[in-house]
């Protein structure tokens, strides 16, 4: 059995929230760039702002946006994996650090309806677990912003419906959005599942590294179609006109009950902050 | 065209600018957001004097030792929807910089007083760079939803909803 101390995690944690803050991932920027090519006028202009926006997030240590976002971190714990200590109290610690030594703002309320009382210091993170073979343990850490996730939906559709309504669903969700989700978007979809594992996949499809096809050449083909028909929408980045409303559609998928077709839509905004590390 | 402005103003500067008509504004502005919004009208009590000022909705990040302002681009502007009415009555606002696009309630409560402008959304390290200087004036327990002052140097904005209220965004 291999051994890591929870101080670990925590500094870990720490490195990932202040790094993604600040730091586009390459896949992001070189799909803004691309995109960018692509463009003309307006749309252009607003795409090179967002490569400047990144350059001087880094070099400035200014954060990429003002909403640092809610800490979402994915544990995937390695069988032969033994943790020394609290992992969900490193975590937790991690995320208080990360925010408070990387000067990342603060944006957890302690109740939803009624004190509505800041917390401080971030905490606390949404944390899920999960298993994987070997004796690793890979943490992904993703800063959500409250634009983007305040417009992505989930529905549950029959059996019945067809792969146009699925479609529909999801363009009418880009299409609502609008300006408010800071596009050019990252659409993580999750089809399957059940109620809470659809929105699950959803949110996981958003770390996907963009560029990179479905395994499943159905999945991909739904993919390619949704890409092509929210570009067609002509958003644009802020909303201002353009080509690129959409720099990817992920989806991810899993069985479901016979009765159900769950559909998740999570939207991911021009940022879509995330990185990963293994330990 | 970009247009420069410079605060103080009046309702009347504001006039002339209309939809997509691109600005450089430099002077004071005032940010705040929901709790802001939510508190002054709880209390019945503006705590700072905001007649013919231009108001910005952003929550900043925290300004690092050395820096003049933490990262601070706009917020979804709908959610100031329900409120924007009784705070443009009460306040005298005369323009509000945002995210997205408003109500009709909203729109309507604008009209004839207060012209609305969005600025670059998920750009928060650009437009911090046109912030020389950023202090929390009222409402310091908020925290990042606390009243900012700040002063800016050719802040951008784009013209949204002109002073007849015409105007569409996505």
């Amino acid at each position: 059995m291999r051994k890591l101390k929870a101080d670990a995690i925590c500094e870990a944690v720490k490195k990932m929230c202040i790094l993604a803050a600040h730091k586009l991932p390459a896949d992001t920027l070189s799909a803004i760039k691309k995109s960018a090519g692509r463009e003309t006028g307006t749309a252009a202009k607003i795409l090179k702002l967002c490569l400047k926006n990144a350059d001087m997030a880094q070099k400035e240590l200014i954060p990429l946006c003002q909403d640092t976002g809610a800490a979402v971190i994915f544990a995937e714990i390695g069988t032969e994996l033994f943790i020394e200590g609290d992992i969900t109290a490193a975590i937790f610690e991690g995320v208080r650090r990360g925010y408070k030594e990387g000067y990342l703002r603060k944006s957890i309320v302690s109740d939803p309806l009624f004190e509505r009382k800041n917390t401080a210091d971030n905490t606390p993170p949404v944390i899920h677990y999960s298993f994987i073979k070997g004796s690793k343990l890979k943490l992904t850490a993703m800063l959500k912003g409250g634009g983007s996730e305040n417009n992505s939906r989930l529905i549950m559709l029959a059996p019945s419906a067809t792969l146009a309504d699925i479609e529909n669903f999801v363009i009418e969700t880009v299409k609502s959005a609008g300006s408010k989700s800071c596009p050019p978007l990252i659409a993580g979809v999750g089809i399957g599942g059940n109620f809470e594992s659809c929105a699950l996949l959803a949110k996981k499809a958003l770390a996907r590294k963009i560029g990179s096809s479905n395994k499943d050449k159905r999945y991909d083909a739904l993919e390619k179609s949704l890409f092509k028909k929210i570009n067609n929408l002509k958003i644009g980045p802020q909303g201002l006109g353009g080509k690129t409303t959409a720099l990817a559609v992920f989806i991810e998928f899993a069985p479901c009950h016979m009765a159900s077709l769950p559909l998740a839509v999570n939207l991911g905004c021009h940022s879509n902050r995330h990185t990963e590390m293994i330990l | 065209m970009t247009t420069r402005l410079k605060t103080p103003l009046t309702v009347n500067d504001l006039k002339p600018l209309r939809h997509g008509q691109e600005i450089l504004i430099s002077g004071i502005i005032y940010a705040f957001r929901d709790a802001a919004h939510k508190r002054m009208l709880e209390e019945n009590k503006i705590p700072v004097n905001l007649k013919n000022q231009i108001i910005y909705y952003t929550g900043p990040t925290p300004t690092r030792p050395g820096r003049t302002s933490g990262s601070c681009g706009p917020t979804t502007s709908a959610r100031m929807d329900k409120y924007t009415p009784q705070i443009i009555k009460k306040t005298g606002i005369i323009g509000i910089i945002g995210k997205g696009k408003r109500n009709e309630e909203a729109r309507l409560a604008m009209k004839g007083r207060v012209v609305y402008f969005t600025t670059y959304s998920g750009l928060g390290a650009l437009i911090a760079k046109c912030v020389k200087k950023s202090e929390i004036i009222a409402y310091a327990d908020l925290g990042a939803e606390a009243i900012y002052k700040l002063e800016v140097e050719n802040f951008p904005l784009i013209t949204a909803y002109d002073i007849n209220g015409k105007g569409e965004i996505k």
